[in-house]
């Protein structure tokens, strides 16, 4: 046999190394660093537990978004499906026969619309921006009609403890978007779905060729994003004791952003959960650190637009020789 | 310009050329340089560094180390389009074109003619530059047409015609032959002569030998990302090109067995033919062990067929039997269910994941079948892959490194060791040595050989006809989707000439 033909030659140092590997930790860590200096009341443990809490609820939507942004796609129903289950969820949770199956009720209708949405892009052939913009669209509507454009309110909440006690010192949102990244890590890195994934979303034909049912995995893929918004709008309404039609709008947009800064890519493939959870973090820290420094809102969607592209933009630069 | 020749000065120097990829160095120091008015080759084996260094020429990224001298000043151009300006022209083994924009627009994109007062595109002059530059290569292409609707190796000629729109000084061409018919091969070489010529030096990278014995006045060999060796015309022949290129001897192939023609076909094709028309009603029997080659010109339906038979397409009517048992594949999965695995044509879009590993590349189809309860088992691909590696000679720093930066031979061993991982009955090779240097071919071809010794019935689909009479005791060859022949070495007279015959539909008498 030959030997190599490439040879290793002059190790990269560990640093180096390490940023690489690193993605966009190094910016999280830095935003993190600055608020510190800027404000005292930022590096609290309370303060810590409110950022990872108010990142919580956009973990898990971005989970989900991971995988359908892994597979070329997109899906932008992601905020109204929160809307409609939350409301589902509060809606079942004020009859008392349907009260214990508010829960599995409103992760199934997510279930469903996901799969439903996944089967026509695998199997319709349609472009998923076209199909979820639909979805974003109706699903609103029907969030609106099933409240019928009220705010529906449970002060008895069955699942409030999900929005507002804790597990030890963590919230069990927290505890919840954590779970969620694990599983979903686990399922990308360790299972055959996860496998599939990554193969559909590099080379949709060769996977095919590969004897890889690429409908079934997109289908799949949906499903699980479809779930992981019905989840997050279990979340929303356990903390709020209520839910309404307008619930979640604009959170798809969050989703996204948290995936991009973690450097999953558009082209589909490269990407995974880590880099999600850093920035949903970023734009958790974000919000909580301008707000701290008492910036107005309007200026916090400036600064936090910029960030997003400044942040891709460096990623980019900094993987650009790797090809 | 005039003609350069022996002692003229180079037109293009790379000195010290060095290359690293994080922590691998995949060029070392090389120096080459192309004199105004030669042809010069560039050969040696994948993963050998050719790709890279005309890379760093292309402007595509730039060298850890070293210098570009173009017509003696250093070379400062960033990105291809400065290169381009320069006066340096590259034409890719992979076709660049916009496939939904028409020919004339292709040529001429980026450059287009103004209009002298208005500034808008002059289309009529835009058409009639195309036209004017096409018909020095092949006056069948319209520039009106649609990219699109042009085959692979019309396409190739389009995308040599973009390259001469500039007056260029140095033109490189990697494997241009590869996707062309042996006449718009002989229109190119008609071209590449007038070019050199008119002046311009030309960088020739092609693992054909014969091109190289007629075009070259010089041979440049890369072996492992150095400089092999530096040949002139009159002192190379192809023994001493190959030494320079592997470094070693390459063992002779042992003689693939011949089955007895009585046995139960292992794959039996009966009348088969799809909707569209490329292929029309096919009868083939290709037994245990045997290695039955397929050959016809570009568009004779030779992929088409062997995607029908793996599933990949749907067949219209006829039958496809794996061992006597009648089979229905709705999609390629079914078909390695069932036993037959299929190699496509194009490795990069049809058969690699790029951005995943090379073990990732070779166990895809192993994860399921490995997998318990939906999690897979690293031990068993780890296991496949560490033994694939040995198996082949596949080059690479690890399994974990990335298959983008793998060389076409060792890209392609990955494919061929992912469809033996599920041991198929039935294997379909659709040109498993495109682009494929002469080392990787050899291990290409004696695991073929291996792989048919093992019972399984193999169907080699080449444009190579050396290839086909190397490794296939039969040959069937296609004609506008029919079958014409199928040739038996051991009763006919198969040359090269008679399979020509049968391919371009003349000729049924040299069958037996």
């Amino acid at each position: 046999m030959k030997a190599p033909t490439v040879t290793p030659s002059r190790a990269p140092s560990p640093v180096r190394r390490w940023l690489q590997a690193a993605g966009i930790l190094p910016v999280l860590l830095g935003v993190i660093v600055l608020f510190a200096l800027l404000t005292p009341k930022f590096l609290t443990a309370d303060n810590a537990v409110n950022v990872a809490r108010q990142a919580s609820i956009n973990l898990v939507l971005a989970a989900g978004m991971t995988l359908v942004i892994l597979t070329r796609g997109i899906d932008l129903a992601a905020g109204s499906v929160l809307g409609m289950c939350a409301v589902i969820s509060v809606m079942l949770s004020l009859s008392a026969t349907w009260a214990p199956l508010a829960i599995p009720v409103a992760l199934l209708a997510g279930a469903a619309v996901g799969a439903g949405t996944g089967a026509v892009v695998a199997y319709g052939g349609l472009p998923p921006f076209i199909v979820t913009l639909g979805t974003y669209t109706a699903l609103r509507g029907a969030a609106y009609l099933l409240a019928d454009g009220r705010t529906v309110i449970n002060n008895d909440l069955g699942f409030a403890w999900i929005g507002n006690d804790y597990l030890g010192p963590l919230p069990w949102l927290v505890v919840i978007a954590l779970a969620v990244v694990a599983v979903v890590g686990f399922m990308l890195r360790r299972t055959v779905l996860g496998l599939h994934i990554y193969a559909v979303g590099g080379n949709p034909e060769a996977a095919r060729l590969t004897g890889i049912n690429v409908g079934l995995t997109l289908v799949a893929v949906y499903a699980i994003s479809g779930t992981l918004s019905a989840l997050g709008g279990i979340m929303s309404a356990g903390r709020l004791y209520s839910a309404n039609g307008q619930l979640g709008t604009g959170y798809e947009l969050d989703a996204i952003a948290a995936v991009i800064l973690g450097g999953t890519s558009f082209a589909g493939g490269i990407g995974g959960i880590l880099g999600t959870l850093y920035g949903a973090l970023i734009i958790a820290v974000l919000n909580n650190g301008l707000t701290l420094m008492n910036v107005s809102y309007f200026w916090q969607l400036v600064v936090k637009g910029l960030v997003i592209v400044i942040a891709v933009a460096s990623d980019r630069l900094r993987t650009r020789h790797l090809g | 310009m005039i003609r350069g020749g022996e002692d003229a000065d180079p037109v293009l120097e790379m000195r010290g050329i060095t290359k690293r990829f994080g922590g691998v160095t995949v060029l070392r120091g090389v120096d080459f340089a192309v004199r105004a008015g030669e042809v010069h080759a560039l050969m040696g084996e994948n993963g050998a560094g050719k790709s890279t260094l005309m890379k760093i020429l292309g402007g595509v990224f730039p060298p850890s180390e070293g210098s570009i001298l173009l017509a003696g000043r250093p070379l400062i151009a960033r990105g291809p389009t400065e290169v381009l300006r320069a006066g340096i022209a590259l034409i890719h083994q992979e076709i660049s074109l916009v496939p939904t924009l028409t020919v004339a627009e292709n040529v001429l994109l980026g450059a287009e003619p103004r209009h002298r007062v208005f500034r808008w595109v002059d289309r009529p002059r835009m058409r009639e530059e195309a036209a004017r530059l096409l018909a020095s290569l092949d006056d069948r292409i319209s520039p009106d047409a649609l990219v699109a609707e042009l085959s692979i190796a019309e396409q190739q000629v389009v995308e040599i015609a973009r390259a001469l729109r500039h007056d260029n000084r140095v033109l490189v061409m990697d494997e241009p032959t590869a996707a062309l018919s042996e006449r718009e091969a002989e229109r190119l070489f008609a071209l590449i002569i007038r070019l050199r010529e008119q002046g311009v030096g030309i960088v020739y990278i092609s693992h054909r030998m014969t091109e190289v014995e007629r075009l070259a006045d010089r041979v440049t060999v890369l072996r492992d990302g150095e400089h092999a060796g530096e040949l002139t015309r009159g002192h190379f022949d192809r023994a001493r090109i190959v030494a320079l290129m592997v470094g070693r001897a390459i063992p002779e192939l042992s003689p693939p067995t011949v089955v007895e023609a009585d046995q139960t076909p292992r794959l039996e094709i009966r009348g088969l033919s799809d909707s569209a028309g490329r292929v029309r009603s096919v009868d083939l029997r290709v037994g245990p062990g045997e290695i039955v080659g397929l050959a016809g010109l570009m568009g004779a339906g030779r992929s088409e067929l062997a995607r029908l038979v793996a599933g990949v397409d749907r067949r219209a009517v006829g039958h496809v039997l794996i061992d006597g048992k009648e089979t229905h594949f709705a999609d390629p999965r079914a078909a390695l269910a069932s036993g037959v695995a299929y190699l496509p044509e194009d490795r990069k879009s049809q058969g690699l994941f790029l951005q995943m590993s090379a073990g990732e590349n070779m166990t895809m189809t192993l994860a399921s079948p490995s997998a318990r309860a939906g999690v897979l088992s690293p031990s068993t691909l780890r296991d496949y892959g560490e033994r694939a590696v040995t198996a082949f000679g596949i080059r690479l720093a690890g399994l974990d490194q990335s298959a983008r930066l793998l060389s076409g031979g060792n890209q392609q061993k990955l494919l061929f060791a992912r469809a033996l991982a599920l041991n198929p009955r039935v294997l379909l090779l659709d040109e498993p040595t495109r682009g494929v240097d002469v080392g990787a071919k050899q291990e290409i071809y004696r695991k073929i050989v291996e792989t048919a010794a093992t019972g399984v019935a193999v169907v080699v689909i080449s444009s190579e006809l050396p290839e086909l009479l190397l490794l296939c005791p039969r040959i069937a060859v296609l004609h506008e989707g029919r079958l014409a022949g199928v040739l038996d070495r051991a009763k006919d007279d198969v040359t090269q000439e008679t399979l020509m015959a049968l391919a371009t539909g003349h000729a049924p008498d040299v069958l037996s």
